[in-house]
């Protein structure tokens, strides 16, 4: 059986790896490439070296994105996670009807980016309304906005792994606290999240880098008004590209500088939360 | 069995790897401007070359395929009509412009569109096409070049309800002015209830209507200025006539059928729908918008000058002008080129090009061919004209970039939901100022 596997690794491997390849390292590294040129599309790219760079770093619409990003992030990480956990708790209890729960949870995580953003600031502006405001008027309602609409969007996915998660602590560990005395607060703080820390992690990297990801629900739900200032990173880079002539290379340097970014933050995030999972 | 699953992914696998590879091998492919930039041979075989027009109009999208389909049963030559989504059509214009098949044939919008794509664009100097132009101020030119040629003269005003208008015990004749204008709106709104509709459509600053009034209302401003500076193009606008700005601003969203607070929610089809279905008198928009409002009755429509109370209005016309040039992409085959001269040739000479341009799509071309319009809101720019009255030239396509117009589309909208003197500031601040670092971001 090894041996046919040895046999048709390729046969398995190439396709995928030519995808990647043409699909991801190519624009890449054009990607790179372009950030240092000036260019109308990719065909015209004339070498600028690093004036992109500085542009977009001494850009503040550019900078205050940037900061509103990791508040966003980090909002909707708390409320994703906190909120996540506690239905994925509840919907592990024996009781009737979990599975329609769980579906009906899951659900919300179907609808594509776009739609949600269009379908929510209907919803957000039909109630702002009332009291004479709309979504477009104060970043601040934007803000809260966006953590709502992704905490609705995402809170059913996480769930669902941290289900998983907490269906995989051994029923022994549980009894065994309890019969060393150990009741709810105790519990949870000492067996249960210890032993959740593999699905915490994935769930935290998911919900950070998703929101610092974020760019159909921000595009269809504020569009950076007003002014930009409801801008997360990806739209303002979007935006750059588009808003103004000769603009497009400082449009590609943000975006390598958003790359940098994203990266960092992930392997620090997930350096951090693996330092604390245990082995079973 | 397993034989046979191992086979079925193997074969699926070698799908991908096949399909990954078409894409890769397009932009290779597309990769040889030099040998492309030949100029095409003058007899060329039509026969084998393609148009490919990347339209910038969304409301003629049905009449320029249908055109296409017709110049295609006649010649045998394929033409493709992609129209990008309202908005988008920078946007699509770079990607497309990417690729293998590019579009043969695009547009820009004046001389600051021009300036990202000159190097794409076959000079029309000599071709069968400059000859027909009535005029040579329609030629978009870039130093010797002839990058563009307009196709389209368009007007835009202030549209109205003749009826609504009578309704409320007035006619055109009583506004010649913008204290006219005023006091007209102003006692409309004061007799909505009893009247049953409003002075003004809503002035929606959506994405699909805030180029209403972010682009062609600051058109005015930007054109007295200039005019009383004697220039057509500036590094640096002084905003003098932002006052008259704000007054029509302030007269727009206080009179219409949505609190002002809530422009920034409604779009171009609420107003549209509105002024049809009889809500409100009067609705800002141009020629191009006759298709939409003509539900309303041809003999019902009117067409003001957008008056603003700045010196000399009572001279002022419409908004006339264009900022749709067609360009030729150069990069494209000769033969693709040579199509493209033969269609647009055919366009602007042929009888059922001809009429399809200035009947069904309802414009005014600046060609010798032109037809007499069957689209009122034109012929009424043409009344305009011949009674003696300036048309008010189109300078926004010198604005010197989109973030600049989306600069004063946040702060209009912020500006109609809290009316303080604050909030104006933040207009002129972003008008002003806006404007010279704009220029210099753009053009450095």
């Amino acid at each position: 059986m090894e041996k046919v596997i040895k046999r048709y690794a390729p046969f398995f491997v190439i396709p995928t790896f030519a995808a990647f390849i043409v699909g991801f390292i190519v624009p890449f590294l054009m990607g790179l490439w372009l950030s240092l040129c000036k260019f109308t599309t990719v065909k015209d790219a004339v070498f600028v070296g690093f004036s992109n760079f500085q542009k977009a770093v001494f850009d503040p619409i550019f900078l205050h994105a940037f900061w509103y990003t990791a508040l966003f992030a980090l909002v909707s990480f708390l409320v994703i996670n906190t909120l996540a956990f506690a239905i994925a708790m509840a919907l592990t209890q024996k009781m009737r009807g979990t599975n329609i729960f769980r579906t009906v949870f899951f659900m919300p995580n179907l609808i594509g980016g776009i739609v949600l953003g269009y379908i929510w600031q209907l919803i957000f502006n039909g109630i702002l309304a009332r009291s004479g405001a709309a979504l477009a008027l104060s970043e601040k309602y934007g803000f809260w906005g966006l953590v709502i609409m992704v905490s609705w969007q995402q809170i059913g996915y996480m769930m669902i792994i941290y289900i998983a998660g907490l269906q995989a602590i051994p029923d022994e560990l549980n009894e065994a606290a309890a019969i060393d005395g150990a009741t709810g607060w105790k519990k949870l703080r000492n067996v249960t999240i210890p032993m959740m820390m593999p699905a915490i992690t994935i769930c935290t990297f998911l919900t950070v880098v998703n929101s610092f990801k974020l760019f159909d629900q921000n595009l269809s739900l504020t569009a950076g008004e007003p002014a930009q200032m409801s801008e997360l990173l990806a739209l303002n880079i979007y935006n750059t590209f588009y808003g103004r002539v000769g603009w497009e290379g400082v449009g590609q340097a943000k975006a390598v500088l958003f790359f940098v970014l994203v990266v960092g933050i992930g392997l620090i995030q997930l350096r951090v939360t693996r330092s604390k999972e245990v082995q079973q | 069995m397993k034989k046979l699953l191992s086979l079925t992914l193997a074969v699926l696998m070698v799908f991908t790897l096949f399909a990954g590879c078409t894409k890769t091998d397009t932009p290779d492919t597309g990769d040889e401007p030099n040998e492309n930039t030949a100029p095409p041979a003058d007899t060329g075989d039509t026969a084998s070359g393609k148009v490919y027009y990347l339209n910038f109009k969304p409301e003629q999208d049905g009449d320029w395929q249908e055109l296409a389909r017709t110049y295609t049963d006649e010649t045998g030559v394929e033409v493709t009509v992609l129209t990008a989504a309202s908005g988008q059509y920078e946007t699509t214009l770079k990607s497309e412009m990417s690729k293998t098949n590019a579009p043969t044939l695009f547009q820009v919008n004046g001389p600051v569109g021009l300036a990202s794509w000159n190097n794409y664009c076959y000079d029309l100097k000599d071709s069968k096409l400059a000859g027909e132009l009535a005029s040579d101020e329609f030629a978009l030119m870039d130093g010797d070049t002839m990058a563009g040629i307009a196709y389209v003269i368009e007007s835009y005003g202030i549209i109205y309800n003749k009826e609504l208008l009578a309704e409320a015990g007035y006619s055109e004749d009583d506004i010649k002015s913008f204290d006219d204008l005023k006091n007209i709106a102003e006692d409309i709104t004061a007799r909505s209830d009893e009247l049953g509709f409003s002075a003004f459509a809503s002035a929606g600053m959506d994405g699909s209507s805030d180029w209403r009034f972010k682009t062609h209302l600051a058109n005015l401003p930007i054109y007295y200025e200039y005019k009383a500076d004697g220039i057509d193009t500036t590094a640096e606008i002084k905003g003098s006539f932002l006052d008259n700005y704000r007054a029509i601003w302030d007269l727009y969203i206080n009179n219409s059928t949505t609190a002002s607070g809530l422009l920034s929610t409604k779009t171009g089809d609420d107003a549209t729908a509105e002024f049809v279905t009889g809500q409100a008198v009067f609705y800002q928009n141009g020629t191009w918008a006759f298709n939409d409002v003509s539900e309303l009755g041809e003999d019902k429509l009117g067409m003001l000058p957008i008056y603003i109370g700045a010196d000399g209005e009572e001279n002022q016309g419409l908004c006339t002008g264009t900022e749709n040039y067609w360009c030729v992409n150069k990069d494209a085959a000769p033969e693709d080129i040579q199509a493209t001269l033969d269609f647009l040739y055919w366009c602007v000479t042929s009888e059922t090009g001809v009429k399809a341009m200035c009947e069904t799509m309802g414009f005014v071309i600046p060609f010798k061919a032109n037809l007499e319009s069957t689209n009122p809101l034109v012929n009424i720019a043409n009344d305009y004209v011949a009674k003696g009255y300036t048309p008010v030239s189109w300078n926004f396509p010198t604005m010197p970039s989109e973030q600049w117009k989306n600069g004063v589309g946040s702060a209009l909208t912020g500006y109609a939901a809290d009316q303080s003197d604050d909030n104006w500031a933040k207009v002129v601040t972003a008008f002003v100022d806006g404007w010279a670092s704009e220029y210099e971001a753009a053009n450095s």
